[in-house]
């Protein structure tokens, strides 16, 4: 069968927002708990033209929030969702990142084929009830990403 | 030592680097922070396969897909209509792929609080839109012709006139966020955007087509446009 050419990725840009976030899609369960962390590039600065997307693919739920001033994104997430499946995008990415955010350390095939530094990275930590999960694109403790 | 990042614009031209994007692209000073340095992770083949997140018409509105008639009047600006087809990679149909578009105005204006770039705004033009692909995975929207702009990236860069794209296949891995071009466009050699885009020959893929059947007569021009996603690991 004929393989076509895959459509080249190319950024959001700085102003996705006008298309993307017109309206709000950071609860993926309204009665869930929060899910907030930073956006944060390779010199600790707040990458604050962002957007995270999350996939509960569990329950079929779907998030989409931008990052504010302070690079931060927050959804309402289920509380008892192990893992979210994530994209990361931002003006300066070229091709949008995918990582995976643990609310709790499964024992699973992915985490347990990383180092414990690595392992870390994905594994979000209670906070006030909910949950904190910064991702770092860059640096000593960066973020895994996943191959497309 | 000499920063990559301050020099000159440099395009690869070289496609034995491979179709792909190439993320940390010099050219683009904004990748230099923001692009992952770590090599990326390869997933077990199970999530590979994932069902992404599926969209139906609640998440369309009546008149998303014409951004010409989102306001009491007329933007300014060439009429045309964009239309295309969401494919897989065996060129299957996707139907009721989520595609939501984000453009500036005619004068090359964004309808966003960051954008300084002294062009005015247009009353009439919100510059957003949103369908879902049919039964034959086709999308259509009508719009005007966005301008090109000036960006910081380095001194007089401009972009070429482009439609921002943002599309949902059925796969999780079919997530896809590009840009639309228009043929002919002179700018196409300076962009270091498009020219991230390692091989010649892929970056045509992200041009439209004049579409001449599908002008219409003393009203608006048309442009056609397919996108191709990633593959489709289960039977839809």
């Amino acid at each position: 069968m004929t393989q076509l050419s895959r459509t080249p990725s190319q950024t959001v840009g700085p102003f996705y927002s006008i298309g993307l976030c017109r309206r709000r899609d950071d609860e993926l369960d309204p009665e869930g708990v929060e899910l907030s962390g930073l956006l944060l590039d390779g010199r600790g600065e707040p990458i604050w033209d962002g957007m995270v997307e999350v996939w509960d693919a569990a329950a079929r739920r779907w998030g989409r929030s931008n990052t504010d001033a302070e690079g931060r994104f927050r959804f309402r997430v289920r509380r008892d969702a192990d893992v979210l499946e994530t994209h990361v995008f931002a003006r300066g990415l070229l091709r949008h990142q995918r990582t995976r955010i643990y609310l709790r350390e499964l024992d699973d095939a992915v985490l347990a084929s990383l180092e414990a530094g690595e392992r870390a990275t994905l594994v979000a930590r209670a906070e006030d009830g909910g949950f904190r999960f910064d991702i770092r694109m860059q640096g000593p403790n960066a973020t895994v990403f996943f191959a497309p | 030592m000499t920063d990559p990042y301050d020099g000159p614009v440099v395009l690869p031209d070289d496609p034995s680097l491979g179709p792909e994007v190439q993320v940390d692209f010099p050219g683009y000073r904004s990748t230099r922070w923001r692009a992952p340095s770590r090599p990326l992770v390869t997933l077990p083949e199970e999530l590979h396969a994932l069902d992404g997140p599926v969209f139906g018409e609640s998440a369309i509105e009546p008149l998303d897909n014409d951004l010409t008639r989102q306001h009491d009047g007329e933007p300014i600006g060439e009429r045309i209509a964009v239309t295309g087809r969401v494919l897989d990679d065996r060129g299957r149909p996707l139907r009721g792929a989520l595609v939501e578009i984000w453009q500036a105005n005619a004068c090359g204006r964004y309808r966003h609080d960051v954008d300084q770039h002294p062009a005015p705004l247009d009353p009439n033009f919100s510059g957003a839109g949103r369908c879902l692909t049919d039964d034959e995975g086709r999308y259509a929207f009508t719009t005007i012709k966005p301008g090109s702009y000036p960006w910081g990236n380095h001194p007089n860069a401009w972009r070429p006139a482009h439609i921002h794209f943002s599309l949902f296949g059925r796969a999780f891995e079919q997530r896809l966020v590009t840009q639309m071009y228009f043929p002919g466009d002179p700018l196409f050699p300076y962009d270091p955007i498009f020219n991230a885009i390692r091989d010649p020959k892929s970056r045509e893929l992200l041009i439209s087509r004049f579409d001449l059947a599908r002008t219409q007569p003393e009203w608006s021009l048309a442009f056609e446009w397919d996108i191709v996603l990633g593959s489709t690991p289960f039977e839809q």
